[in-house]
C-alpha cells in the first residue's frame, strides 16, 4: 500500500540498559504494524514508557530502527531525511526548537530559510500562524522570556511553519493551563480543516483525545493492543456510559430500570445518573425506561472516561 | 546557501543580544593582555632585545592579536551542540533539512564574527594605542591577514565540534572539554607563541589543529610572517580545515546512528 503517510511492518526497537553492572536488552517497540491514511487525525495512547516517543523518533528518522520497516511521507526516514523533513513537522512538548536568546519572529525567519520558503509563501503562513495562534503580542519578545503557554503556540507555529502534510505532536498540551490547551485544541482542528494536515500525537490528556482524535492507537508495553475509535476502545472494555437525567419532580431512587445501575440522586431525586452498558441497553431504551416512571426534563450523557479505560485495557492484560 | 548565510545571522545576532557579556569578556581580555605584555616584554628585554625572533614590536602585536582572539576562538571546548547531544535536544536538530554538522559550525562561526566587533578590534586597538605594536604594511598583507583571522575562527569551531560530537558515543564529555582546553591554548599559542617551544614541542604543536586557530592568523596579520611564508601558513590552515570539516561529517554520520535521544 503506498496511499498511507505512514506505514509500519513488524517495526521494532530495543535499547541497552545497564543494570547494575549487567546490560540488558529493553524492547521498546515491538512487531508495531500500522497504517495511517492522509487526514486522518490518530491519536498514539499509552502510559509512560509504552515506546510512544520512540516510535515518533523512529518515523520522524531521529532513532534507527532495530528490526521491521517503516515509511513516512513515502520515504524512508532514516536516509531520507532531509527531505522527510520538508513533509513533516514534529512538535515535542518538552523540547524547544525555538531559538532561546531571539525574539520568536526572528526563530520563525531562520526557519524560513532553513526549509527555503519563498519570501511570498514565508509571509502569508507566518500572517496566517500568527492570526491564528494569536502570536502577534509577544513576536517582538526574546522566546526566554516567553510564558509556557505563550510559548507552546509558538513552538507548534515553529514546527507547522513549513506547512507539512505530517504533523506529529508529543504530548504538546503538557503543562498548559485550561484556556491554553482549548485554544491550541482548536487550531489544530482548523488547521486540519483548511490544509488537510494528517495528525499524530501522544498524550496524557484525554480531553486531546476526545477533541481532536477519531482514531486511536493504544500500546501497551511496545505492542499495539487496540486500533480504532474511541467509543470502539470503550466497547472493548465494557466501559459503561452515565445517563444523568432531570426530572420534573422529587422521586424515589430509579433502582428499577433494566439493564442499569442506579449511582445516585441530588435534589431529592430531581437529579439521578445511571449506569448502563452500551452492550446490554442503548440510551434510548434506558430513556424510555425512566419516562415511564416520571417526568423527564433533560438529559445529559457522559462518556467513560478514556483514562479509566486504558486502565481497564492495562489491567486486563496484566 | 542562503539557510547557512541566515543561520550564520543567526549565531552573530545571538551573540548581539549580551553586550554586558562581550564588555566583561573585553575588560578581562584587556587585563590579562597587559599582565602578558609585562611578563613577555621582560622576557624580550632579558634576552637582549629579541627572543626567538620576536622584537618588542612584534611581541606586542602578538599579544594585543591573540588576546582579541580569545573572544571568538573557542579555546574552552564547551559548545552548544556538545549540550543539545547530552540533553538529547540534537533530535530537533535532525528535524530539519540541513546538513546538522554544518549548521551548528555555521551558527558558531556567526557567534565568533560577532564577537570581533566588541572583543577583537578594541583589544587591538587599546594595544596600539596604550602600549604600541608593529603593524603589517599594505593593504594587501592586511586582507590575507583577515583571511587568516577568518579561517583560523572556522577552523576552531570545525575542531571543537568534534569534541561535541564525541558525545553521541561518550554521554558526558565534561572530561574531554577540559583536556581540549588545557592542550588548545598551549598549542595555539595562547600563552606563548610556539615558537618560543623547544624544537619537539614546536614540532608536537605544529602536527596539530590548534597553532591553525590562533597563532597562524596572529603571525599573518600582525606581519611577522610574509610573503610566501605567509600564504604557506593559510595553506596549513585550509588542510587543517578539511581535514577536520571531513572529520566531522564522518563522526556525524557515525554517531547518528548511535543516537539514543535522552528521555522523553
Amino acid at each position: 500500500m503506498t496511499d498511507a503517510i505512514v506505514e509500519t511492518h513488524d517495526l521494532g526497537r530495543d535499547f541497552r540498559v545497564r543494570d547494575g553492572l549487567r546490560r540488558r536488552t529493553v524492547v521498546a517497540v515491538d512487531r508495531l504494524s500500522v497504517a495511517i491514511t492522509p487526514g486522518e487525525a490518530v491519536g498514539y495512547i499509552g502510559a509512560n514508557g509504552a515506546g510512544k516517543s520512540t516510535t515518533i523518533k523512529m518515523l520522524a528518522g531521529i532513532l534507527v530502527p532495530t528490526r521491521g520497516s517503516i515509511t513516512t511521507c513515502g520515504l524512508r526516514p532514516v536516509p531520507d531525511r532531509r527531505r522527510l523533513a520538508h513533509e513533516l513537522g514534529v512538535v515535542f512538548g518538552q523540547r524547544s526548537q525555538l531559538w532561546w536568546d531571539l525574539p520568536v519572529r526572528e526563530s520563525f525567519r531562520i526557519l524560513a530559510a532553513i526549509h527555503t520558503l519563498t519570501p511570498a509563501a514565508e509571509r502569508s503562513r507566518t500572517d496566517e500562524l500568527v492570526d491564528r495562534l494569536e502570536l502577534a503580542e509577544f513576536l517582538g519578545t526574546p522566546v526566554r522570556q516567553l510564558s509556557l503557554g505563550q510559548r507552546m503556540r509558538a513552538e507548534v507555529a515553529a514546527a507547522l511553519l513549513h506547512s507539512p502534510r505530517l504533523v506529529v505532536l508529543d504530548e504538546p498540551t503538557i503543562g498548559l493551563d485550561v484556556l491554553s490547551k482549548q485554544r491550541l485544541r482548536e487550531f489544530l482542528v482548523a488547521e486540519r480543516h483548511t490544509h488537510g494536515t494528517t495528525l499524530l500525537l501522544t498524550t496524557h490528556d484525554m480531553g486531546d483525545v476526545e477533541r481532536l482524535c477519531d482514531r486511536i492507537l493504544l500500546v501497551d508495553r511496545g505492542s499495539l493492543v487496540f486500533d480504532g475509535t474511541l467509543a470502539g476502545l470503550s466497547r472493548t472494555v465494557g466501559a459503561e456510559r452515565i445517563m444523568v437525567v432531570d426530572l420534573a419532580a422529587p422521586v424515589g431512587d430509579l433502582v428499577d430500570v433494566p439493564e442499569t445501575r442506579h449511582l445516585g440522586s441530588e435534589g431529592s431525586g430531581m437529579r439521578q445518573r445511571l449506569a448502563f452498558d452500551p452492550e446490554a441497553t442503548t440510551a434510548a431504551l434506558v430513556l424510555a425506561a425512566v419516562s415511564e416512571r416520571a417526568e423527564v426534563l433533560d438529559l445529559a450523557i457522559e462518556e467513560p472516561d478514556v483514562e479509566e479505560v486504558v486502565r481497564r485495557v492495562y489491567a486486563a492484560r496484566r | 546557501m542562503r539557510t547557512y548565510l541566515r543561520l550564520l545571522v543567526a549565531g552573530f545576532r545571538r551573540q548581539s543580544t549580551y553586550r554586558l557579556a562581550a564588555l566583561g569578556g573585553l575588560v578581562a581580555n584587556t587585563t590579562f593582555g597587559l599582565l602578558k605584555v609585562a611578563l613577555l616584554f621582560a622576557a624580550v628585554d632579558a634576552a637582549g632585545g629579541e627572543l626567538s625572533g620576536y622584537d618588542a614590536g612584534e611581541m606586542s602585536a602578538y599579544i594585543w592579536i591573540s588576546q582579541g582572539l580569545l573572544g571568538s576562538v573557542n579555546l574552552f571546548g564547551r559548545t552548544d551542540m556538545a549540550a543539545r547531544i547530552k540533553d538529547g535536544d540534537v533530535a530537533v536538530d535532525f528535524l530539519r533539512p540541513v546538513d546538522v554538522h554544518l549548521a551548528s559550525v555555521t551558527t558558531e562561526v556567526g557567534r565568533s564574527v560577532f564577537a570581533l566587533l566588541p572583543r577583537g578590534l578594541p583589544s587591538v586597538l587599546i594595544g596600539a594605542l596604550v602600549v604600541g605594536m608593529s603593524l603589517p604594511d599594505g593593504p594587501a598583507a592586511y586582507a590575507l591577514g583577515a583571511v587568516s583571522v577568518l579561517l583560523g575562527i572556522v577552523v576552531s569551531a570545525t575542531t571543537v565540534y568534534l569534541v561535541a560530537v564525541a558525545g553521541f558515543w561518550l554521554v558526558e564529555t565534561r572530561g574531554l572539554e577540559i583536556l581540549y582546553m588545557v592542550v588548545s591554548g598551549f598549542f595555539a599559542g595562547l600563552f606563548v607563541p610556539i615558537r618560543l617551544f623547544p624544537d619537539w614541542l614546536h614540532a608536537t604543536a605544529s602536527a596539530t589543529p590548534f597553532p591553525s586557530m590562533m597563532m597562524y592568523p596572529v603571525d599573518v596579520l600582525s606581519g611577522r610572517v610574509d610573503g610566501a611564508a605567509a600564504l604557506g601558513l593559510v595553506g596549513l590552515q585550509l588542510l587543517w580545515l578539511a581535514a577536520t570539516l571531513g572529520a566531522g561529517q564522518l563522526a556525524t554520520r557515525a554517531g547518528r546512528r548511535r543516537l539514543e535521544v535522552q528521555g522523553g
